[in-house]
């Protein structure tokens, strides 16, 4: 392969925010039919560098060449004319218009300023067929489809386009196992077609099953380039981290040696729709409970039933064996129970706040709006939080939403611990957040076990749930199936029991 | 426990013996789904109505009379249409209806040719709409600013051209509202053909032309329909230039109507032009909406009203019942823009 020629060659490219540099003298080859992943810490300068191969954004220094031609894009839509397509994390479509349009809308079927309908509709059905998705309705309404569809849609759209590089950025990041399959599917089919692919993921082991080579960036430095075949996984995570990557301190097994009938929470036959059956769910001081269970397995309705966040339809809820009616968030917070969301964007960072109003704004809201803490005592307190996780920058002012992803979750913590919780509910804390930032979350909630709050830990990664959790519950549509001590567990048994179909399972 | 899971089998089986046609078609047009509301409150209207006073109300007369008395308001809806379904609200129209009618009234009674003062005020309607649209796309003003900017601007205007009434003696423009076409004893003026043509041409703009779709595509989303390369700036400021140059129309249409210009007209019409772009199913946040649903508002708007004529109630009561189908159709659509998000 390194005989052929590249079809996309980035050499050189320096971009610049004011006096910091976000990228530096950073090369990047993309050869036609690979797939290519790149890999980095948040902050390594992986976005910036797909938006200065996107167009998005101007780069200060260095030279792009599309098949040896030297080219220069100003908007993202002058990149897509010339072949090169993105589909972004967050899917930018548009969930009021059907399927067909978005393949095509802003290109041109029909004449003159009119829209063909007919012809909109078969050639979607074309398009979507060649990617072997026939069973999607391309005269249906693109937000009556589920996320994984709308993902497959976005790519649909940038095939359409005489695409030649397709820039995936973290496509796979709301996807279930079967999903990603399905897009793993699809990319193989545009790899054939002889189409670049730029594959950005934080899933190491997605990036191993597809990607053919990868470029790792370090603080917006190149470290190198690699086959994939021929970089370890260790060796990778080295190199993205710089050091040996941040070891997950292992706590002394607590579960074994913790005083038996010490329970906090207890529940019993929890109902909530038609998402959660008849969940047991038995919590210790200071334990730390994982939750695994696919996407759709009722594991956040479990953790909103937990923390009154949904009320539970049938079922009981005793924190230390007073039956307790967890009717709103407000009273599960007066009785420390704690929530983060899965989605941090919508239900948790307020993204213009900054960072020491959105630490103080629970224990805030908690006093009620009459008796304000004196600003003193907030800054303070926030400095503590800031410090004590360790928030980068340690900007106190700046607003919360231009914080990578890992230190927004610090933020949200944050102000969650600010309220001396008894029992902390983590939905997905270590979602899209880079390796270091995860450990950092993983430790942090071994400590805050060793304090004695108990957790419940949620997480799609299922090593992770096994290292954090000292028990492990196993949800599969919408029940509970078997709750584990993680020490007698394997990531393959845990993954039988979170995969096994109903039928095989009674 | 094996008593809930046969309930839940049976709840399941129910569901795919549905017709899968049927459903097909509703997830499919959802967003008609409050449009087919507003014409079904129409109907009951006009069957309460009918069965209250004894056949007398849906006769020719009176249903003529609806497009007749309301042409003016349909026309106004027509344009808030298009800012609405792109997030937008123009708050200027019941203004520049006045300014551009109280103007055509007088540059006509200063002798100026028909053939001139039309073309003048459909232009200086489009020209405030250019401004409002100029201001809220590239000075970044909220469009409630901007437009209660151009709802002053313009009211100011048409104190300047006259502080009273003018009278049109010109022919042609009478002709405009004398004339009655009928068949039976059902008619038709011009101002409704004008009107009729308005919902027309704006249904074909919006539903099969590229701007049209570009229209729909700011409201579900600006940031992406930029990121699609689609004409997102041009488009916004041409749906302000649409709804002034339909405001203009109307002032035309209204001037007919009344026989005369008169700086004081549609004050507040702003806000009945919206209730009826709302009552016919478009979303406030945009992205959602029929140029057909707004007709069918602004009948709804216009048969509530006529009721109250007849049946000599207060004035008032009119306000009352608007506003409360204005609330019962906001939470409809709440809740249908609820269902749509629990479900992606």
């Amino acid at each position: 392969m390194d005989q052929a020629h590249p079809l996309l060659e980035l050499t050189g490219a320096t971009v610049r925010f004011g006096a910091d540099a976000a990228l530096r003298d950073v090369s990047l080859r993309l050869f036609p039919g690979e797939v290519h992943s790149l890999m980095g810490e948040n902050g390594a300068g992986k976005s910036t560098l797909i938006k200065a191969v996107t167009g998005a954004l101007r780069m200060d220094e260095g030279e792009l060449r599309l098949d040896g031609e030297r080219v220069e894009f100003a908007t993202p839509h002058e990149a897509q004319r010339a072949g090169i397509s993105t589909v972004y994390q967050e899917i930018e479509l548009l969930p009021n218009l059907s399927v067909a349009e978005n393949i095509f809308i802003g290109r041109d079927v029909g004449r003159s300023g009119l829209v063909s309908r007919g012809e909109m509709v078969a050639r979607a059905r074309e398009v979507l067929g060649g990617l072997g998705l026939t069973d999607v309705d391309p005269r249906a309404l693109l937000g009556s489809h589920s996320v994984a569809v709308q993902q497959l849609v976005a790519i649909a759209r940038a095939v359409t386009a005489d695409v030649r590089v397709l820039v995936l950025d973290e496509p796979t990041s709301s996807l279930d196992v079967d999903e990603v399959a399905e897009l793993f599917r699809v990319i193989r089919e545009l790899q054939s077609r002889g189409v670049a692919i730029l594959f950005v993921s934080h899933f190491i082991e997605q990036v191993y099953e597809i990607c053919d080579r990868i470029t790792v960036l370090r603080d917006g430095v190149l470290v190198g380039e690699y086959l994939t075949r021929e970089l370890l996984r260790i060796d990778l995570v080295h190199k993205m981290l710089g050091h040996d990557a941040t070891a997950h301190r292992e706590r002394e097994n607590p579960s074994a040696d913790r005083p038996e009938g010490e329970v906090l929470l207890s529940a019993r036959g929890l109902r909530v729709g038609q998402s959660l059956e008849a969940a047991d769910v038995d919590l210790g001081k200071g334990e730390v409970l994982g939750v695994a269970g696919l996407l759709g397995s009722g594991r956040t309705s479990l953790a909103r039933a937990l923390t009154g966040v949904a009320r539970a339809d049938a079922g009981i809820i005793r924190i230390e064996e007073h039956a307790v009616d967890l009717d709103s968030p407000r009273r599960a917070i007066t009785l420390g129970v704690v929530y983060s969301s899965e989605n941090r964007l919508r239900d948790g960072i307020v993204a213009e706040l900054s960072v020491l109003e959105n630490i103080t704004l629970a224990l805030q809201a908690e006093r009620g709006a009459l008796k304000p803490i004196p600003m003193d005592r907030r800054r303070e307190l926030a400095q503590s939080w800031v410090d004590a996780l360790d928030i980068r920058p340690a900007d106190l002012d700046r607003p919360a939403g231009l914080l990578s992803g890992g230190n927004q979750q610090k933020v949200l913590l944050a102000r969650l611990l600010a309220l001396s919780p008894r029992l902390l509910v983590l939905d997905e804390p270590t979602r899209g957040i880079d390796v270091g930032a995860k450990v950092e979350v993983q430790n942090l909630v071994g400590e805050l076990a060793d304090n004695g709050v108990s957790v419940v830990f949620i997480s799609a990664e299922l090593e992770e749930v096994m290292r954090v959790g000292d028990r492990v519950a196993v949800l599969r549509d919408g029940r509970i199936v078997d709750t584990l001590a993680s020490g007698e567990l394997t990531a393959d048994a845990l993954l039988a029991l979170v995969a096994q179909p109903e039928d095989e399972g009674e | 426990m094996t008593a809930t899971m046969t309930r839940s089998e049976g709840r399941s089986e129910k569901r795919t013996g549905a017709s899968v046609s049927v459903q097909g078609f509703f997830t499919r047009h959802s967003a008609l789904m409050p449009t087919f509301a507003a014409l079904a409150i129409l109907l009951l209207l006009f069957a309460g109505a009918e069965a209250f006073l004894r056949g007398d109300f849906i006769t020719p007369r009176n249903i003529s009379a609806l497009l007749l008395d309301n042409a003016y308001l349909l026309i106004l809806a027509v344009g808030m249409t298009f800012v609405i379904v792109t997030g937008g609200i123009d708050l200027s129209v019941g203004s520049v209806m006045a300014f551009t009618g109280i103007l055509g009234a007088k540059l006509l009674a200063e002798g100026m040719p028909v053939a001139i003062a039309i073309p003048v005020i459909l232009a200086g309607g489009a020209v405030i709409g250019l401004i409002i649209g100029v201001l809220v796309q590239y000075f970044n003003v909220q469009p409630f600013i901007a437009s209660l900017a151009g709802l002053f601007l313009a009211r100011g205007l048409a104190f300047v051209v006259s502080l009273s009434s003018i009278k049109v003696e010109e022919p042609a423009i009478l002709w405009l509202q004398s004339t009655r076409f009928s068949v039976g004893g059902w008619y038709i003026t011009p101002t409704g053909i004008i009107a009729l043509l308005a919902v027309a041409v704006a249904a074909f703009v919006m539903h099969l032309t590229r701007m049209g779709r570009t229209v729909y595509a700011i409201g579900g989303s600006e940031s992406s329909a930029r990121l699609m390369g689609l004409k997102v700036a041009r488009t916004k400021v041409m749906v302000y230039v649409i709804s002034g140059f339909c405001a203009g129309l109307a002032g035309l249409v209204l001037t007919a109507y009344s026989g005369a210009g008169y700086p004081r007209n549609g004050i507040g019409t702003e806000l009945d032009a919206i209730a009826a772009v709302v009552i016919g199913g478009t979303l406030l946040t945009g992205g959602r909406g029929y140029v057909i649903g707004s007709m069918i508002g602004v009948f709804v708007y216009g048969t509530i009203k006529t009721i109250i004529t007849f049946m000599g109630a207060e004035q008032s009561w009119m306000q009352i019942i608007v506003g409360a189908l204005l609330l019962l159709f906001i939470v409809v659509q709440r809740a249908i823009v609820a269902r749509s998000e629990g479900r992606g």
